[in-house]
């Protein structure tokens, strides 16, 4: 089913049809559900089905090959001494590392394990469109199978929606079969819950395979409302069009707490079918050592030291 | 992939309850006159949990005057700033022992520990709280110089919200300067009881506070006796007749809060998962036990399939089952009695032509469980529309224009809430304007707070609680 043509006028007739959110009903209803009590069996499951759902990252300035190398011997192997543990999501790189990380993968046995690039002159996004398109051609012929591209901000905050339709069009054909695109909203610096829910929209609208949260740069990043009001837009555009988007909350998710509460919010809004890797990721870098501690814990009963679990 | 939550079940060890109750009158537990006692049991269960005292008149009269004799020889000759240190110091024990207060709640009433650990306790200790405040400020509460207390109140309190209600009843008669004769409800006594112990406890003098537990005899033995000067109530519409029969042509006054059948309206432009959840807190919250529960859902008709949808498929998330379990959303109906009037209600709209929708949910076997319901197809004139359920049962109606609903909602003898969801603030403040309720709440649902007076138009009662008009139904003054 086609929702707009793409056309500015058609774009924005399409998105005032959304119903509004309301910032305190959101609130309370994301408060409520981190009431929720997972303990014991549901726990231990809950812990394995986060770490099969990371997107273990690393972006910083300072990454090197050798930063990199041991981020993907990791994602691999999370705990070296429990087999049981299962590998994570993806791993997610910047552009430049997609090479060194797939080659790394492929050689460690992890061939299974997608490498994602961020892409469209991450984390802002303040380029043009023919740079961001080098960019995504660059991580694809690279390896990279997930692209994690930024929407247009500024374009979006402005009203120019067509802007923002076209490039994630654009990013979309060059991914074509190649890869997963997963559209990073910025939610941080859109602000409003009704422009997360219209921009959640617009991204599937023009072909995202996952809408994301946050680039992890900007503050505050993947807020539990928000994670709420992006479950209910790819529930409700399932509603519409058949199609299951995913959902990718990314930034500040740091604690086993924090995860799980991410997976009774996937439960309880879009439903139990998102609880699965292709449609659920958690982007993170602390948090699988935290998951990794705490299914120490439930296994043997007792607190592990930080050194017992690998550093990277 | 399936997330089933594991059992996360709330200690009870926590609770002491002791095997038989006896009154509390004049600052100690004594025995009864008659020696008549009853049980009261665990509805999620149908165990035992305790034998409590039925007062008799005789034992209501002891308490009368020990309550009267308080108020003469210790709470009048207190400053107001005095009165507030006791109130004080009971809030705070209230939040010290919070844990312990819901859980027994829970057991004794049915409703999940989730709610009285987030909502009737932390209530409770906040109605003390803010009434603390007021002890010695009762001179610029506009309602003139130095307004007086009653002197001995007679408090009747329901089932529904044990601990919660009597906080609303009890903190307000103190503040105030009054003393208190109270009875809770004959299924739900054990908070009250607990809450006697946190009397003595806060050194609070004797005579204060007497608690007598018992049946709608000690209830009319209170409502009749002499000594008392000022009734307040809440419970059914039809016990609030009669007790307004009796007080009638005496000097007593009266404040009563009553039933029910608040209209929660939904137009076309509310944001609707934030309405979805509004109207399962409306009606689902605290099994529906709610005298301003939105049990009549008024919704515009071009998008009552839309909303319906939603509303059936967050449904089937409602948790129902064990009340102690953290992860319940809906527990127990609180007694037999109330099961079957449930029952009787769902069958006249069944009869009636309604069509009724519940979720699939496995109700436990033990225990009085009514799952969460709503009916459509339901028309002004059926009994579900017009008669307070105060159950877990959703009656949807529909209307066209903004001044259909208006008059749908007004057309009830009751007025106690209603709730507006529209995404349009001019809607907003018109429509609170033309609702004949006393609660309006726009885009949520029963909210409370003690700073906001609550209370009824027409068959919903008279008087308000909490806020500054809470205050001038424990005052004497030229202000009403």
């Amino acid at each position: 089913m086609l929702l707009t043509d793409g056309s500015e006028s058609s774009i924005k007739s399409f998105l005032k049809t959304l119903s509004p959110v309301d910032q305190v009903g959101a609130e309370a209803r994301a408060a409520m559900l981190a009431t929720r009590s997972i303990k014991t069996s549901s726990k231990l499951w809950a812990i394995d089905t986060a770490i099969s759902m990371i997107d273990l990252t690393t972006l910083e300035g300072a990454d090197t090959p050798g930063k990199v190398k041991a981020l993907c011997t990791k994602a691999v192997r999370p705990d070296p001494t429990d087999n049981s543990v299962p590998h994570v999501g993806a791993v997610c790189v910047y552009n430049d590392m997609v090479k060194i990380a797939r080659e790394h993968l492929d050689n460690n046995g992890g061939k299974e394990i997608p490498v994602a690039a961020v892409s469209t002159a991450f984390p802002s996004g303040r380029a043009s469109l023919d740079v961001k398109k080098q960019d995504t051609e660059d991580a694809i012929a690279n390896g990279a199978t997930e692209i994690d591209m930024v929407i247009d901000r500024g374009a979006f905050l402005s009203g120019n929606l067509g802007k923002v339709f076209t490039e994630i069009v654009c990013i979309k054909e060059i991914c074509g079969d190649r890869a997963h695109l997963k559209v990073i909203l910025e939610t941080g610096e859109l602000v409003t819950y009704d422009n997360v829910r219209r921009a959640s929209f617009l991204a599937m609208a023009a072909g995202a395979d996952f809408i994301k949260t946050s680039t992890g740069k900007v503050s505050p990043a993947a807020t539990a409302p928000v994670v709420l009001v992006m479950l209910e837009a790819v529930r409700d555009y399932f509603q519409m069009t058949g199609q299951r988007i995913g959902v990718k909350p990314a930034g500040g998710i740091r604690t086993t707490k924090d995860a799980i509460k991410q997976l009774v919010l996937v439960n309880e809004t879009a439903g139990p079918e998102w609880l699965d890797p292709n449609l659920f990721r958690i982007g993170a870098s602390a948090l699988l050592n935290d998951l990794l501690m705490q299914r120490m814990k439930m296994k043997n009963g007792q607190y592990s030291g930080r050194n017992y679990v690998t550093l990277d | 992939m399936k997330f089933e939550y594991a059992p996360a079940p709330e200690s009870t060890a926590i609770v002491d309850i002791k095997p038989e109750y006896e009154l509390f009158i004049d600052g100690k537990f004594v025995a009864s006159k008659s020696g008549k006692k009853f049980e009261t049991i665990n509805p999620a269960n149908e165990k035992v949990l305790s034998r409590v005292t039925q007062a008799s008149a005789a034992d209501v009269d002891r308490a009368v005057k020990a309550a009267t004799e308080a108020y003469r020889k210790t709470w009048s000759k207190l400053s107001g700033a005095q009165r507030g240190k006791y109130l004080f110091r009971i809030a705070r024990i209230l939040q010290e022992r919070a844990r312990e207060f819901a859980v027994l709640e829970s057991m004794d009433n049915g409703k999940p520990i989730r709610e009285t650990r987030d909502t009737d306790i932390p209530l409770a200790a906040a109605h003390f709280f803010y009434h603390a405040g007021w002890a010695d400020k009762l001179d610029y509460a506009g309602l003139g110089d130095n307004p007086k207390p009653h002197g001995v109140v007679g408090q009747i309190i329901p089932w529904n919200f044990p601990m919660l209600m009597l906080a609303w009843k009890v903190a307000p008669a103190l503040a105030t300067g009054n003393t208190v004769v109270l009875k809770p409800a004959e299924t739900t006594p054990l908070t009250a009881l607990l809450f006697a112990e946190v009397c003595q406890q806060a050194d609070l003098p004797k005579g204060v506070v007497n608690i007598l537990t018992g049946d709608g005899l000690t209830g009319a033995a209170i409502v009749n006796h002499p000594g008392i000067n000022k009734i307040a109530f809440t419970g059914s519409t039809e016990v609030g007749k009669i007790i307004a029969k009796s007080v009638a042509g005496t000097k007593k006054a009266l404040t009563l809060e009553l039933g029910g059948k608040g209209a929660n309206i939904i137009f076309e432009d509310a944001p609707i998962d934030e309405t979805v959840e509004g109207i399962i807190n409306g009606i689902y919250f605290n099994q529906g036990h709610v005298c301003c529960a939105g049990s009549r859902l008024l919704v515009q008709e071009n998008i009552k399939d839309e909303l319906l949808e939603k509303l059936k498929r967050r449904m089937s998330l409602i948790r129902v089952g064990d009340p102690l379990d953290k992860n319940t959303d809906l527990g127990a109906i609180n007694s037999a009695a109330q099961l079957m009037k449930i029952r009787e209600m769902a069958e006249s709209g069944d009869a009636e032509g309604a069509e009724r929708w519940s979720p699939q949910c496995n109700l436990p076997e033990k225990g009085f469980w009514f799952p969460p319901t709503f009916f459509t197809g339901v028309s002004q004139a059926h009994r579900i529309a017009r008669e307070e359920i105060f159950g877990p049962v959703l009656s949807v109606i529909t209307f066209r224009t903004p001044s259909e609903a208006i008059e749908k909602a007004n057309n009830t003898p009751y007025g106690l809430s209603a709730g507006i969801w529209t995404d349009k603030g001019s809607r907003i403040l018109w429509s609170a304007q033309q609702l004949k309720a006393g609660v309006i709440w726009a885009n949520t649902f029963n909210k409370f707070d003690p700073a906001s007076p609550f209370g009824g138009y027409k068959e919903s009662g008279w008087g308000r609680e909490g806020g500054r008009h809470g205050l001038a139904a424990y005052l004497k003054g030229d202000f009403s």
